[in-house]
């Protein structure tokens, strides 16, 4: 029991860092400082999905999305400018969209079954098929990766040719950029940096 | 943006650098008993080269990973994937069935699933790589030490 209230109160504590967070983000117009809080914003999440299990999601988020995004967006920076302009009207419209959306999902985790709920529908339909088979199919302790790599492995074979492809992706369109740049119009040059 | 003057962060990252690597060794190797995987991994060795290429320089982290060679490991990953599929379809099993790689069936899942894993993060950490590489090539201060940018194959 007392397990689950300091759960509870970490939880609290790191979603109430997250939301100071966010609004920090949403209220500096300097564009350095918000692309390091969401470094800081990635490695809450990461503690949190620690706090939830999820070991392996966590790490990701933390090499990921505090590591190499935050990296990326700094040589962003470098190309552009560092300060956001100041929109020119209030948006009201996305607010009011933003506030809707979030109180349906909350809405929605109502209607949930409580988190690590034994009889959740989500527990019960291939789950206890893979809690059984899998040490006895693949000798793997870890069921996650038999169920990610051997009995899932379409799945993520596929996740692995859609990294490929948006990486591929991602490198056409910066060498075109860079070979129209090189072609010499000093106003493309100015395009690109101010994009 | 460039730190390479910087005593302090330069023989830190020096001392952080095995550190990083042994881990994405550990969690890409260890991924059948703990947590983790080939993607864990994977990001992990692009972090650690793109640490080495911000305090260092661009080029010292090319010398360390070519660019030729992460555009290459990007399809092989992949290649690594589909032929441990094609593999078990020419041993008579179903594909990415990995169950006739030994005499065990288990063990040829174990087998598989370690090959897999490594395809998994060929792809993920040099398609990282490459998109680092891609961007820190066009920002001026990154790239500060590339004179000449015939050699921005990236």
């Amino acid at each position: 029991m007392t397990q689950i209230a300091s759960e509870v109160i970490i939880n609290t504590v790191l979603l109430l860092l997250m939301v100071a967070v966010v609004i920090g983000i949403v209220r500096l117009r300097n564009l350095f400082a918000v692309v390091m809080l969401g470094g800081i914003y990635s490695f809450l999440m990461a503690t949190l999905l620690v706090v939830l299990d999820a070991v392996d999601v966590a790490m990701t988020e933390a090499a990921v999305g505090a590591g190499i995004s935050t990296v990326l967006m700094l040589s962003v920076l470098g190309l552009t400018q560092t300060r956001e302009a100041v929109p020119a009207h209030r948006p009201i419209v996305p607010l009011i969209v933003a506030v809707l959306v979030g109180a349906a999902l909350v809405h929605g985790t109502g209607t949930l079954p409580d988190f690590g709920d034994p009889n959740a529908p989500s527990q019960l339909h291939v789950a206890p098929d893979y809690i059984e088979r899998a040490p006895r199919e693949t000798g793997a302790p870890n069921i996650v990766t038999a169920v990610l790599a051997s009995y899932r492995g379409y799945d993520t074979l596929g996740e692995t040719t859609v990294i490929f492809t948006g990486g591929i992706g991602v490198l056409v369109l910066l060498a075109g950029g860079r070979r129209r740049r090189a072609a010499g119009s000093g106003g493309e040059d100015s395009g690109v940096s101010s994009t | 943006m460039m730190m390479r003057d910087t005593v302090i962060l330069r023989v830190a990252v020096k001392l952080l650098l095995p550190v990083i690597l042994m881990f994405a060794l550990y969690v890409q190797f260890h991924g059948d008993y703990g947590p983790g995987g080939g993607f864990q991994a994977g990001v992990a060795v692009a972090t650690a080269i793109i640490l080495y290429g911000l305090i260092f320089g661009l080029r010292a982290a090319r010398q360390v990973a070519p660019p030729g060679v992460v555009l290459a490991m990007i399809p092989l990953g992949v290649v690594i994937f589909a032929g441990t599929g094609i593999a078990s379809l020419l041993l008579g099993a179903n594909y990415l069935d990995y169950s006739p790689f030994a005499h065990d069936p288990a063990h040829g899942q174990h087998y598989g699933i370690l090959i897999v894993e490594i395809g998994v993060l060929v792809t993920v950490s040099s398609t990282m790589l490459a998109i680092f590489y891609a961007f820190a090539g066009r920002n001026r201060e990154l790239a500060d030490d590339e004179t000449d940018g015939a050699d921005e194959e990236v």
